[in-house]
């Protein structure tokens, strides 16, 4: 459960399946459904996004993963028990300290207080909240909060990493600050990564690969692989051809959007 | 606000050497005076007024006797004064039983009513009932079945008590986000972990309040039971009903004016000691 040392090039190649979605269909007891014939592997070493139209069902897909909600069609494996899930709002609880809100996960997973001070203090280090240790989440900036919350999932060592859209209220500044972050992690820690979000660029900044939904139902209707080196260049975001491909997944996004 | 703040202080000569007062507690010392002054003031519009009024009533002035005469031949008076303090212990005593009473039924059943749509769905009503029913009307009930001593009393204060202790905590308890939930549901820890690490926690300040109310509803409650069970050591309302009929104005302003003061220093009590627990991360609580 603590955080150990990883051989960072053993990792970021394309490893072991970790999650498989085959003919997944979603239909909720209202009647919506949220999902259709999606198909979607995500492996270690990869870091897949997906975009699409809001209320698509891409939460839903994400739910199904961590196993919050059961698919109605089709078959989902999930290959690892670390799972971790970083939510769209923080989830902090406001009586906790940073420090006891990063060992929240370790001590529900019954960690001696020792072991788990351990893990939180590295994970806290690695989201560079040190020196915030004895704050309060409402003395937090978002951009803070969200790094807790992230240190808090660190502090599981996933295998398996979901975001549901987790940037999405932060200012544009932080939000390109906290993606430079999560790829050096990823880069080092060399987890299977599921990254929701709405914002194109982020989608292909941070990806190896990006998925394109359509409207709900929720299908699949564009994959591009995002070839730029990782650990990525914070400059890449400024070349032609990422421009080309930002372009590539907003013309589908629009068209599934039609 | 501030300008009648600013006038004591510049008319009352400072005792503190000028140096040593900083800023900060000069402007400190005039906030308090801001939130002073204005009730102060009301209060002597009030007892002027009471003196006036009791001057006009003549040698009906029994009825309502003038300030000073509640001071001097109420709490000012030795026999009156040691009475009055023993009632008010009692009456204490008997509210705090029956506010810990209160507490532990009132958490219990919203922890109770928490666990399933079925037992909050058959269980609320009857508070609600609770809520609903003149207790007044059962008091002579109570009497009958648990005698008139201290028992009988604190179980009328648990009845008066008990609503907003079950409500605010049931209300806190389901305050809580889904997204928190999920976060404890995604580690598959037991229900009682998530009741103890994050229902709980999470309604403390809504506990808070029903608190509040509950505390002083408890005041009501034990004064109601004193009122009319008059075994054992009487308490304020038992003092209330002798002063009343003997026609002792002075010691029964006295002693409704200690009943008064009884209550409000328990709602600053537990607005203080709410900010204490809870004040810390929950911005809302208010004094
Ligand atoms: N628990 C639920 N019960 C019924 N319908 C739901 C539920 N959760 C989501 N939905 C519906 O399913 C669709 C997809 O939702 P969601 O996965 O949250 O979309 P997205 O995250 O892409 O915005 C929406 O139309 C939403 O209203
Ligand atoms: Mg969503």
């Amino acid at each position: 459960m603590t955080i150990p040392a990883v051989d960072p090039a053993a990792r970021t190649t394309p490893g072991e399946t970790l999650v498989e979605f085959r003919d997944i269909g979603m239909t909720y007891e209202t009647g919506t459904t949220a999902l259709e014939g999606v198909d979607l592997t995500v492996r270690r070493g990869e870091f897949v996004t997906v975009v699409g139209p809001s209320g698509c069902g891409k939460s839903t897909l994400l739910r199904i993963a961590a196993g919050l909600e059961s698919h109605t069609d089709g078959t989902c494996e999930t290959s690892t028990d670390r799972v971790g899930f970083v939510f769209q709002d923080a989830t902090l609880l406001p009586w906790r300290s940073v420090r006891r809100n990063v060992e929240l996960l370790a001590e529900l997973n019954g960690l001696p207080a020792a072991e788990r001070a351990e893990a939180a203090a590295e994970a806290i280090d690695l989201v560079g909240l040190a020196g915030f240790e004895s704050s309060l989440p409402r003395q937090l900036s978002g951009g803070m909060r969200m790094r807790t919350s992230l240190a808090r999932s660190l502090t599981l060592d996933p295998d398996l990493f979901l975001f549901d859209e987790p940037f999405g209220a932060l200012d544009e500044i932080t939000r390109q600050r906290l993606n430079d972050e999560l790829l050096r992690l990823f880069a080092e820690r060399g987890f299977g990564g599921l990254f929701i979000t709405h914002s194109v660029a982020e989608a292909v900044y941070l990806s190896t690969r990006v998925i394109v939904m359509s409207g709900r139902p929720g299908r699949i209707v564009d994959v591009v692989d995002v070839p730029f080196d990782l650990p990525r260049d914070p400059e890449v975001r400024y070349t032609a051809e990422f421009g080309e491909l930002v372009g590539r997944v907003s013309h589908s996004l629009k068209e599934a959007h039609a | 606000m501030t300008q009648l703040a600013n006038t004591p202080s510049t008319t009352a000569p400072d005792t503190t050497t000028p140096g040593a007062t900083a800023p900060v507690s000069g402007r400190r010392r005039r906030a308090l005076l801001a939130t002073v002054w204005p009730p102060l003031a009301v209060l002597v519009v009030i007892l002027g007024s009471w003196t006036a009024a009791s001057a006009l009533l003549g040698d009906q002035s029994f009825l309502l006797p003038a300030p000073h005469r509640v001071i001097t031949e109420g709490l000012g008076d030795p026999i009156v004064l040691p009475e009055i303090v023993e009632a008010l212990g009692q009456t204490v005593l008997v509210a705090f039983i029956g506010l810990a009473i209160a507490v532990v039924l009132g958490v219990g059943w919203a922890i109770v009513m928490l666990q399933a749509q079925w037992a909050e769905r058959s269980l609320y009503p009857y508070a609600v009932i609770l809520q609903c029913i003149p207790i007044l009307a059962l008091v002579p009930l109570i009497g009958f079945w648990f005698g008139y001593g201290l028992p009988a009393r604190v179980i009328v204060c648990v009845l008066i008590a008990l609503f907003p202790m079950v409500s605010n905590t049931l209300f806190g308890l389901q305050s809580v986000d889904r997204s928190h939930h999920e976060l404890f549901r995604l580690q598959r820890v037991s229900r009682w972990t998530t009741l103890w690490k994050l229902q709980l926690p999470a309604a403390l300040p809504a506990m808070f309040v029903g608190l509040r109310t509950s505390a002083g509803l408890s005041v009501v409650g034990a004064i109601v039971g004193d009122y009319f069970f008059r075994r054992g050591t009487p308490g304020l309302g038992s003092l209330m009903s002798t002063y009343t009929s003997r026609l002792l104005a002075p010691e029964l302003y006295a002693s409704v004016l200690v009943a008064a003061l009884l209550g409000v220093v328990i709602f600053v009590t537990f607005g203080f000691l709410a900010r204490l627990v809870v004040g810390r991360w929950y911005g809302a609580t208010k004094s």
